[in-house]
């Protein structure tokens, strides 16, 4: 079975190779570009699979998901600047892509439920861009 | 890893088939088989995928972007699928066949760097349809 639990956060980002040229950066991440940064209402949904436990009829306890969201993506990340403040996104460019790697690194250690595990990081920069990532496959 | 992008167009058809009489027709298609035709404001969704490049990226979202725009909703968008667009001429503008224009439209000749994975068209806010790529 599948278990999908939503979190926002809004960030903002600068996508630039600061090894690059205005007009380099400019072709290659658009808007993204803009030195002084921009933001993000981003919508993650992470995706457990497992079968529900015999005893609680849970396959992972939504509270500690919740928390466990909270804690590595959702206070770390929220109302920050993601270049700025949450390292690695010092020297790896915040793109969406970067961002949802970066977020199954912190969220799938933290899944230790025997037979229950992190099967996608869907994040939504817009409401019309998202990225899915299952892990390195 | 997937990306996927979102796009809307508006497009009116009408569903009528040949193979049957207007009386099946009104049966069969109900109110999609009104002779004036109707309209809907269509959700596209295009899927790549592939690995991140080292621009961190999956794919370039401006190439991406030109690509569906160019291919797909400089035609489709304020037209009318019955006379406007020859590849459905011999066929009913269901949103299933509009899928698979779509995909075959992009899939040819498709030159991105992240395969086409997926193309989904939802002709209303309840009614998707959905084509995996290859």
């Amino acid at each position: 079975m599948f278990l999908t639990r939503k979190a926002e956060f809004s960030a903002s980002h600068v996508c630039a190779n600061p090894a690059w040229s205005a007009e380099r950066n400019q072709a290659v991440y658009g808007n993204n570009a803009n030195p002084n940064g921009h933001g993000h209402n981003y919508v993650l949904e992470v995706t457990l699979t497992g079968d529900p436990d015999p005893v609680t009829g849970m396959v992972f306890d939504l509270r500690e998901l919740k928390e466990i969201l909270n804690r590595e993506v959702v206070d770390p990340m929220d109302h920050r600047f993601l270049n700025k403040e949450v390292p690695p996104f010092d020297r790896v460019i915040p793109t969406t892509e970067n961002l949802a790697v970066e977020i199954w690194k912190r969220i799938e250690p933290q899944i230790t439920r025997k037979s229950v595990s992190l099967h996608n990081v869907r994040l939504y920069e817009t409401g019309d861009l998202y990225v899915d990532y299952g892990g390195e496959r | 890893m997937r990306l996927t992008s979102r796009y809307r167009f508006s497009a009116s058809h009408r569903l009528d088939t040949p193979a049957l009489s207007p009386q099946q027709n009104r049966e069969l298609y109900g109110k999609c088989n009104n002779p004036h035709g109707h309209g809907h404001d269509y959700v596209l969704e295009i899927t790549v995928d592939g690995p991140v490049d080292r621009d961190g990226q999956v794919v370039n979202r401006e190439a991406l972007d030109a690509v569906v725009r160019e291919r797909v909703l400089a035609r489709l968008d304020h037209k009318n699928l019955n006379v406007d667009i020859p590849e459905l001429a011999a066929s009913v503008t269901t949103t299933e066949n509009l899928a698979t224009l779509v995909r075959g439209s992009l899939a040819e000749g498709w030159t991105l760097p992240a395969r086409l994975a997926r193309v989904r068209i939802s002709e209303t806010a309840r009614n998707t349809f959905e084509l995996e790529v290859g």
